[in-house]
């Protein structure tokens, strides 16, 4: 996989929230929206904006995630940046789209996949920001998981680059880093039972690096983990790479609860 | 709602010493590809797009390059046959065999030739073929498959083994030490070696310039089986050509490395044809089957791009699938992630059949990064899943889509849902609607819902304006 060249960047944008945000992790996609503003970048969220279609095109029901694809990429219709808190919903749209297309172009789809940046993407590569002039006050170390979908793209590099910039903030190195921590959307629910070993394994080559918080790019990834590790008797506090941006800045940070 | 998936079944009822060796074997493979490559090489991603590139250009030209090869063998002497399908295949190497009146032979290591089920088959037929590489002559001792492309008993350990050479009367008492085993193995191996009238062989390349043939081992045991025996058949699938000897300094810098970890296998043999007048021994009569066997079919299907593969068993290593299935999960030859686009395209006839083994990945893309010829295997897999529904091939435990596209399609009726969500935070797991569902939840906690919690805080905000 590659991540389109030339996509265009700019002070506007707009933010697809992700179902994931929309039905459980409302924080997330308001870390996206603050962090983006704190650097300037004026944020518009489409009201009719549902999800990119990926759970129907991963399971082969394509004229299904077309369907999908097609609304999507008619509510992000236009010509501004797409900003997405997730790197699987990016690579659904720069990605997975032109491959479900690929026998009936679609010129709006088309147009989404050239548009479309995963948030820590578009903050590194896009605005050019390659330092976090944020911090926190106590030593705090971080166990990055590299979501899956986010290979071949610059999402990796680039959030492990700004996390690392953060003062106080250490990213702990784990074994078999490189392995899929087992979720896969559906393939969890069909596959219950060799995503929860996966999942297991991964929880306990991150534990080992006895980290402070999991933090990942990909909110599916962290609710399969730590949904495992609840379950368990071994939680870990989880958090959004976004967020972590957001909560080093200290006028930003949610006040404790 | 139907059953589970095949290779999901498989995995729960493979036991822990199995699933632990499988494990162990694999990531150990991964761990040392990823060593070697990256000490060698500043960026072993140019190198493995060139060799899918070289693999493309031949696969696109593949009548050409066939032609030339055929030529160049011929001109040295080597008898050529074509096989259209396994039973061409099989009664071409049977048909090679009775003209040459052999009855005993060994074979070294080949998928071509577990693919059309040959050293059955040869049995069958009268025939004593013994296979000479260490892990397909434990395999073919315990009357097993082989689970992994390069190591094809990396589901055994080595007090099973110990155990399989104590009852055949291999070497005497019990015992586990690798190098006994070893040992033992090729005391015995030898003898059967002097007394075989034929060797079969595949091949890993065949330079279309030259015709030369090059077969990468690490236990010498083609080379062996080909010194003292007349006859030397080689089966191999017509994508093996590859257009000439330069090539090959991209391909076997990457097939050793990627395999097993090193930069060269041990034994790497060029094969001009058969012995010439100067040579003090190996075969006389030399043939080559080159076979089809369902890959033209592949060709012109959308996943022609799996036709690079070299056999490295790179991507069987890194699959998380694979390690907790093992190879013997997919039914089929090839397992791991080149076997999910493989095998139910080579195999046409048991599509439906094998339509599960594309489901069976979470599309998480490890198998394209290590490669060797970079191909796209999520994105065949998906082609497969997609040609599985059009096809209407039944699929255990497929989830219908057709519920969810109408709600991401009605931007209302979503919101209310997002909304009404929240009701799910105080509804006993019990209650879910669906089985797999239920397994889900007995395993993990879903987070707390806040359906359209991001929209409300959103539209009560101050609204901000930059411009």
């Amino acid at each position: 996989m590659s991540v389109p060249t030339n996509r265009p960047a700019g002070k506007r944008v707009l933010l697809m929230g992700t179902c994931l945000c929309d039905a459980f992790y409302d924080d997330v996609a308001r870390a996206t929206v603050e962090v983006l503003e704190h650097l300037g970048v004026s944020v518009e969220f489409p009201e009719n904006q549902t999800c990119c279609g990926q759970p129907a095109f991963n399971s082969g029901d394509w004229p299904a995630s077309r369907k999908v694809a097609r609304h999507c990429a008619k509510v992000f219709q236009g010509d501004l940046p797409v900003i997405v808190p997730s790197g699987s919903c990016a690579a659904m749209n720069f990605h997975g789209n032109p491959l479900q297309f690929e026998k009936e172009p679609d010129a709006s789809v088309d147009s989404l996949a050239k548009r479309t940046w995963e948030v820590m993407d578009f903050i590194a590569n896009g605005l050019g920001v390659t330092e976090w002039k944020g911090g926190f006050e106590k030593p705090v170390r971080i166990a990055f998981h590299r979501s899956c979908h986010s290979r071949g793209s610059n999402s990796g590099e680039a959030t492990l680059r700004l996390l690392e910039s953060i003062k106080n903030v250490e990213v702990t190195v784990f074994g078999q880093a490189e392995q899929c921590c087992g979720f896969g959307g559906t393939f969890s629910v069909t596959f219950p039972h060799i995503s929860g070993r996966m999942g297991s394994l991964k929880l306990d080559h991150i534990l080992e690096s006895n980290p402070d918080i999991l933090v990942s790019g990909d909110m599916s990834c962290l609710m399969h983990l730590t949904g495992l590790a609840r379950i368990q008797g071994r939680g870990i506090e989880h958090l959004h790479a976004i967020q972590i941006l957001r909560n080093s800045i200290p006028g930003l940070a949610p006040s404790p609860a | 709602m139907s059953g589970l998936q095949p290779i999901e079944l498989y995995a729960r009822t493979i036991t822990d010493e199995k699933q632990a060796s499988v494990m162990d074997g694999s990531s150990s493979g991964t761990e040392k590809r990823f060593h070697v490559l990256s000490e060698d090489y500043e960026d072993p991603d140019a190198l493995r797009r060139l060799a899918g590139a070289i693999k493309d250009h031949t696969l696109h030209h593949l009548g050409d390059y066939l032609a030339k090869a055929e030529q160049a063998l011929t001109a040295r002497g080597v008898h050529i046959h074509y096989a259209d399908t396994a039973e061409d295949a099989r009664q071409a190497i049977l048909g090679i065999l009775r003209s040459h009146g052999v009855q005993r032979l060994t074979k070294s290591k080949s998928m071509a030739a577990e693919e059309i089920h040959l050293n059955p088959f040869l049995i069958e037929n009268g025939i004593e073929c013994l296979e000479s590489d260490l892990g397909e002559f434990i395999i073919q001792l315990d009357g097993d498959e082989p689970s992994h492309i390069v190591k094809p008993i990396i589901h055994k350990n080595r007090r099973e083994i110990a155990s399989t050479f104590l009852r055949e009367g291999i070497g005497g008492e019990y015992n586990d030490d690798p190098e006994v085993i070893t040992r033992r193995a090729r005391v015995h191996l030898r003898e059967k070696y002097m007394e075989a009238q034929a060797g079969i062989t595949g091949a890993n390349f065949v330079c279309a310039d030259s015709g030369r043939l090059v077969l990468a081992t690490n236990e010498g045991n083609s080379r062996f089986g080909m010194a003292p025996v007349p006859v030397h058949i080689a089966l191999v699938g017509i994508e093996k050509v590859i257009p000439s000897e330069r090539d090959l300094a991209v391909f076997l810098n990457l097939l050793g490395r990627s395999a097993t970890g090193q930069q060269l296998t041990v034994y790497t043999e060029f094969i001009n044809g058969p012995r010439s007048a100067n040579q003090p021994d190996g075969p006389e009569h030399m043939h080559v089957v080159f076979m089809d066997n369902g890959r033209t079919d592949v060709l012109a299907s959308d996943c022609a791009e799996i036709l690079r593969c070299i056999r490295c068993g790179a991507c069987q290593n890194v699959c998380p699938i694979y390690r907790q299935a093992s190879g013997h999960a997919y039914r089929s030859t090839y397992g791991g992630p080149v076997g999910a686009v493989l095998s139910p395209l080579l195999f046409g006839d048991r599509f439906a059949e094998l339509a599960d083994l594309p489901k069976a990945s979470t599309l998480c893309g490890a198998c394209n990064e290590v490669c060797p010829v970079d191909i796209p295997i999520p994105d065949l897999l998906l082609r497969l899943r997609d040609k599985a529904k059009r096809e209407n091939v039944p699929s255990a435990a497929s989830i219908p889509m057709a519920p969810f596209a109408t709600l991401a399609t009605s931007p209302s009726l979503w919101r209310t849902a997002m909304t009404m969500s929240k009701v799910m935070n105080y509804l006993p797991v019990d209650v879910a609607p669906v089985r797999p569902l239920r397994d889900w939840l007995g395993q993990r906690t879903l987070p707390e819902w806040h359906g359209g919690d991001f929209r409300k805080w959103l539209s009560k905000r101050p609204k901000k304006t930059t411009d």
